[in-house]
């Protein structure tokens, strides 16, 4: 497979998004470079899974234009290139018939394609990957036997098997104990920093994830902020008050009034507070 | 006991055919059972009657009509009806379920209504709704075999890209996997199955022939491969069995192998119980 490398893993450019007249995204401009660990945050509602889906081509947006390693995303065809952990992934049917094994390997079927089987060498990699989310005793277990922690590697594992250069989170870790999430997030960061993984993280849980990430996003349907973590540090009483707090319901109403863009080098505007 | 299957024509059609449905409808039933649409065999086999049910009328006012086996309207209906379902379940995307009894009380309605005209009830509606031992003929064998050779090709073929979908479905898109093309290929495939079960099992049963073993394989199997082995095994034992005895006892075969999966179903609940 050929890896052309092109500095952005994803680049959003103006992306609004409507749903039945209402507003979910505005002007979200949002360019992410390959080998960063994102984590965006943002209050329930606050269109973070539409982000995501228009990132993944399941939702065209209204305005606005999405590329994927540099390439647009109705001409971009290698998806195998992109792993996904859905929220839904722990809502899954838990009495659903499938061993640990035969949950990762779907992560290969798309790049294995139709008419073709699984060979040998594929059978490898499912294992590589169980192995890398520390699974491994667990290959021949019904999925619906694991814990919600376990169950949420074996996703991670779906995901890495196909060798992603990109890796997106949906809220990976709803459901999951306290202890389980640190370790999750810890694997998370060892993955993007031995194999370069380009990570996206959404979540609504700020505390935990801040400590990993190496840039931060809030949106609140435009994006509200988005830079290094250090910035974030520094801004975070501020932005949570505005993006959780009581001002909410002001902040979105300027909105209506002023509709200037935002650009990823505005680190340290916060533009709803002037 | 298995001996007189042996001697005649007729009966070793019926017990190869059943040997075939044993295998073929446990197998397309994984799928059923696991994407939630054991009722869909169900509306698919009254429509199968309504399909029925017009051959024969037609067949008593043309005799053209008469020497056509009326499983093959059947089977034409069922597809048909299969295609209707997968529409209605993008009409009702939040109510898919919805499909099921529209097709199922339309199937029923406008067959009862074919049936009336053809002047009601006879011994040949008997067999389709209950199962027959000597329904099958060589023409009917041979038809037989040619969909058991295309429906376990395309479940192999499709394997995987099923298997994904049925698990997790917004993944599978995403994968590139093109959804719409197999969930319609799937439906006409069970149209099929249910088109030649029928036969044997009976167009009231034959629902049962896809869920019953998958049911018992569920507390079974360990990952989804079993489930194709013990769905597969546990649905050959009911329809030899149940073959067998109604031959013997002179009951309609749908009901003993109903019977037979029935039990087996209870075994399997009993003994896995602690789980």
């Amino acid at each position: 497979m050929k890896k052309e490398r092109h500095p952005l893993a994803i680049d959003v450019e103006g992306v609004s998004f409507a749903y039945n007249q209402r507003n979910v995204l505005e002007g979200i401009h949002l360019k992410i470079p390959q080998g960063s660990f994102l984590g965006i945050v943002g209050p329930n509602g606050s269109g973070k899974s539409t982000l995501i889906k228009s990132i993944l081509g399941l939702l065209k947006p209204n305005e606005g234009t999405v590329k994927l390693f540099g390439e647009e995303i109705n001409k971009f065809d290698s998806w195998s290139r992109i792993g996904f952990v859905s929220q839904k992934a722990n809502s899954f049917n838990s009495g659903f018939p499938a061993t640990v094994f035969e949950v990762v390997s779907m992560g290969l079927f798309g790049k294995i394609g139709l008419f073709r089987f699984m060979t040998k060498k594929y059978k490898q990699k499912v294992y590589e990957a169980v192995k890398q989310v520390g699974m491994e005793e667990y290959l021949s277990e019904n999925i619906g036997q694991l814990s919600g922690g376990q169950q949420q590697r074996v996703f991670i594992a779906r995901a890495l098997v196909s060798d992603p250069d990109l890796l997106i989170l949906d809220e990976p870790t709803v459901g999951v104990d306290a202890k389980s999430v640190r370790n999750f997030y810890t694997m998370l960061k060892k993955l993007n920093n031995e194999k370069g993984i380009t990570l996206v993280l959404v979540t609504h849980d700020i505390g935990a994830m801040s400590e990993y990430v190496t840039e931060v996003a809030c949106l609140n349907k435009c994006l509200h902020f988005h830079g290094n973590k250090e910035t974030f540090e520094n801004k975070k009483e501020e932005m949570m008050s505005a993006m959780y707090g009581h001002d909410v319901n002001l902040l979105e109403h300027n909105h209506e009034h002023d509709h200037h863009h935002h650009d990823h080098d505005h680190d340290d505007v916060w533009r709803d507070k002037q | 006991m298995i001996d007189v299957f042996f001697q005649y024509d007729f009966l070793m059609y019926s017990l190869y055919t059943s040997l075939m449905i044993g295998f073929l409808a446990p197998f397309l039933g994984v799928f059923i059972v696991v994407r939630r649409l054991s009722l869909m065999a169900d509306a698919l086999s009254h429509i199968t009657l309504t399909g029925i049910a017009f051959s024969l009328l037609l067949g008593r006012h043309y005799p053209l009509f008469a020497a056509l086996n009326p499983v093959y309207m059947g089977i034409a209906f069922s597809v048909t009806g299969s295609i209707f379902i997968e529409r209605l379940r993008n009409v009702y995307k939040f109510y898919k379920e919805l499909a099921i009894p529209i097709i199922l009380s339309t199937g029923i309605g406008i067959g009862v209504v074919f049936i009336s005209l053809a002047n009601g009830f006879n011994n040949d509606l008997f067999n389709y709704l209950f199962g027959s031992v000597i329904a099958i003929n060589k023409q009917d064998f041979y038809v037989v075999i040619i969909v058991t050779i295309i429906v376990t090709a395309l479940l192999i073929l499709f394997y995987k890209e099923w298997f994904f979908l049925s698990f997790d479905e917004e993944q599978a898109v995403i994968s590139g996997i093109p959804r719409r093309t197999l969930h319609f290929l799937f439906m006409i495939m069970v149209a099929l199955v249910i088109g030649i079960s029928m036969q044997i099992v009976g167009i009231l049963l034959v629902s049962a022939l896809m869920t019953l073993p998958v049911a018992a394989a569920m507390r079974w199997a360990r990952g989804f491969k079993q489930m194709f082995f013990y769905a597969i095994l546990f649905g050959e034992i009911s329809v030899l069995t149940g073959l067998i005895s109604a031959f013997h006892l002179d009951l309609a075969p749908g009901g003993t192998i109903v019977m037979v999966n029935v039990l087996i179903l209870l075994v399997s609940i009993t003994l896995t119980k602690k789980r």
